[in-house]
């Protein structure tokens, strides 16, 4: 059954087309990687979906969840979904938690806000939470500040409180961008875990093909706010159609094992 | 959770920050100073050692020490120390109702400004931005005008002119928060604009709206001896500081002290304001904490 369903989507900055025109599809419980150079209009893409386009975009087209229409909602309208049928994990864990507020409250703010909890049964949520993600000793953790905790501690953190109410969407931003690259494996495996575990769908975003290659079997490829290619990502990796996936690939190559170059690329 | 944990862990967070404040030497002075002076307001409010109003042509310009007057008498035979003491009552008084306009004034614009659509927020900061351009002065000059010189016209005055200087940094502050990728995931998260300010934006601009109300503090200290000294402020029989500089300027020659005591009180109590806000700035932040945060990252290493 299709979840999601993202048509013809534009999104207009100060009369600068940034997204356009934009198909997407996922499935309930399915999965999609997002892959574009930054500018490429994946993340506002995804701001779209959730409805977090800043004041002065204006967003055209149609995205629906479940079949009902999210674009044209109010803000409280729609932040009734938020959290509860859609959830967002962010690329910078170091800024995405209040630095004032201990690790447990933030935890189960989305539970207090959608499920009604008390502070007693929330405390005993945000325990939980805090286990699900293999946060080590659980009952300790939600009692200390985000600063006492490690960047991949509070990335986890912030995929806890994204799951907190079982979402049937979960964005993730760039959720491994921030991290160091032994971490980035560990996080990969657990968003791959528990997004089967409950069911929910993934929309993965990443300028990295390899790590949205480990997540996603789907892919789309963005450039200048275009689908320029989709489909099965290990086909995309494989034979690149577009010049734009190939310039990826190769950057990708370059950036990440080829630390030599080609002797005829170096310029003379 | 229950209720007493949490009412102990709230317990548990001010005891820590009352320690941290201890601990820093900026703090640990500001706290005396400001110490001092709520005491000697408290104080005067039950007993002075005379009656601070009660003029004595037989005991005129008796010296310190002498006549069983402490610090000696003006020239009218009022006790210099229970003036001082009376003083600490005006100006304390003056200085938190001042304030606490200033705050309610303030934190009403700021988010007026900041937290609302463009379309409502513009005007409010241009507002705020012209409002800036006028001293406490002139708006204590405007008010004296209409309603008299009184400790009241001092209060609104310095409420008034210092809930700008408040707005502007307050916007300020609550724009960087809301900006921020926490009160992006707690909308995501689906938080009401009113909950999120709350929870979120209010805690985060504490410790930078703290320091500005102990500045605002000290600059009410400062603004009621001026305004009491040009008269737009505390009328006689009330003592304030600045009435005292006022009335003994012209005998500075013959009793330099009589004007140095209220100056060095005055003083006191701005440089009292402006360490115990700079004290509680470090200590009300977890992550300033100081030695408190390191031994936590530490243990969060293990």
């Amino acid at each position: 059954m299709t979840l999601l369903e993202v048509a013809g989507l534009t999104v207009r900055i100060g009369g600068r087309t940034v997204v356009d025109g934009v198909d997407l599809d996922l499935d309930t419980g399915g999965r999609l990687g997002l892959i574009g150079a930054s500018g490429s209009g994946k993340s506002l893409t995804a701001l779209a979906v959730i409805g977090l386009l800043p004041d002065a975009a204006e967003a055209a087209g149609s995205i629906r969840l479940d079949g009902e229409e999210l674009l044209g909602r109010s803000d409280r309208a729609l932040s009734r979904l938020r959290g509860d049928r859609l959830a967002m994990v962010f690329q910078e864990p170091l800024t995405a938690l209040n630095p004032l507020m201990r690790i447990g409250r933030q935890l189960s703010e989305p539970a207090r806000l959608h499920d009604g909890l008390s502070r007693r049964r929330a405390a005993a949520r945000a325990v939980e939470l805090a286990a699900m993600v293999g946060l080590p000793d659980p009952e300790r953790v939600v009692n200390s500040w985000p600063h006492q905790l490690s960047g991949g501690q509070r990335q986890r953190v912030g995929l806890a409180m994204a799951l907190a109410c079982r979402p049937a969407l979960l964005i993730a931003d760039e959720p491994t961008t921030a991290l160091d690259v032994t971490v980035q494996a560990d996080m990969l495996r657990l968003i791959d875990d528990l997004v089967v575990q409950q069911g929910t769908a993934l929309l993965f975003i990443s300028h990295d093909l390899a790590v949205v290659s480990q997540i996603c079997r789907d892919g789309a490829v963005l450039n200048h706010g275009r689908v320029v290619e989709r489909g099965p990502l290990d086909a995309i990796l494989r034979a690149p159609s577009g010049p734009y996936t190939r310039e990826l690939l190769a950057a990708a190559r370059a950036t990440s094992w080829d630390a030599t170059p080609d002797p005829d690329e170096v310029a003379t | 959770m229950n209720a007493r944990p949490r009412r102990r862990r709230r317990v548990a967070t001010l005891r820590a920050t009352g320690r941290a404040l201890w601990r820093s030497r900026t703090g640990r002075l500001g706290l005396i100073l400001t110490g001092l002076l709520v005491l000697a307001a408290l104080v005067s409010a039950f007993w002075t050692p005379y009656d601070p109003t009660l003029v004595d042509p037989v005991q005129q310009w008796l010296l310190p020490l002498s006549g069983g007057h402490l610090l000696g008498t003006d020239n009218l035979g009022r006790d210099e120390l229970s003036q001082l003491l009376a003083g600490a009552g005006t100006t304390l008084e003056v200085a938190l109702l001042a304030t606490a306009i200033a705050t309610v004034v303030g934190l009403a614009l700021a988010l007026a400004a900041a937290a609302t659509p463009r379309w409502a927020g513009s005007p409010v900061e241009r507002l705020i931005d012209v409002l800036v351009a006028f001293p406490v002065l002139l708006i204590a000059i405007i008010l004296a005008a209409v309603y008299g010189g009184s400790t009241w016209t001092a209060v609104t005055a310095i409420g008034l002119g210092s809930g700008v200087a408040v707005a502007r940094v307050a916007r300020a502050e609550i724009t960087r928060v809301l900006g921020t990728d926490y009160v992006v995931a707690a909308h995501v998260a689906g938080s009401g604009t009113g909950r999120t300010i709350r929870r979120h934006v209010l805690p985060n601009i504490l410790p930078t709206l703290i320091v500005q109300l102990s500045l605002v503090m000290a600059v009410a200290v400062l603004a009621e001896a001026g305004l009491s000294y040009l008269g737009f402020g505390t009328q006689p029989p009330t003592v304030s500081w600045g009435r005292m500089l006022q009335e003994q300027q012209n005998y500075i020659a013959i009793r330099p002290l009589l004007v140095i005591w209220p100056g060095i009180a005055v003083a006191l109590a701005v440089l009292g304001f402006n360490l115990l806000g700079d004290g509680l700035r470090e200590a009300t932040d977890p992550r300033l904490r100081g030695s408190a945060a390191v031994e936590a990252a530490v243990e969060a290493e293990q």
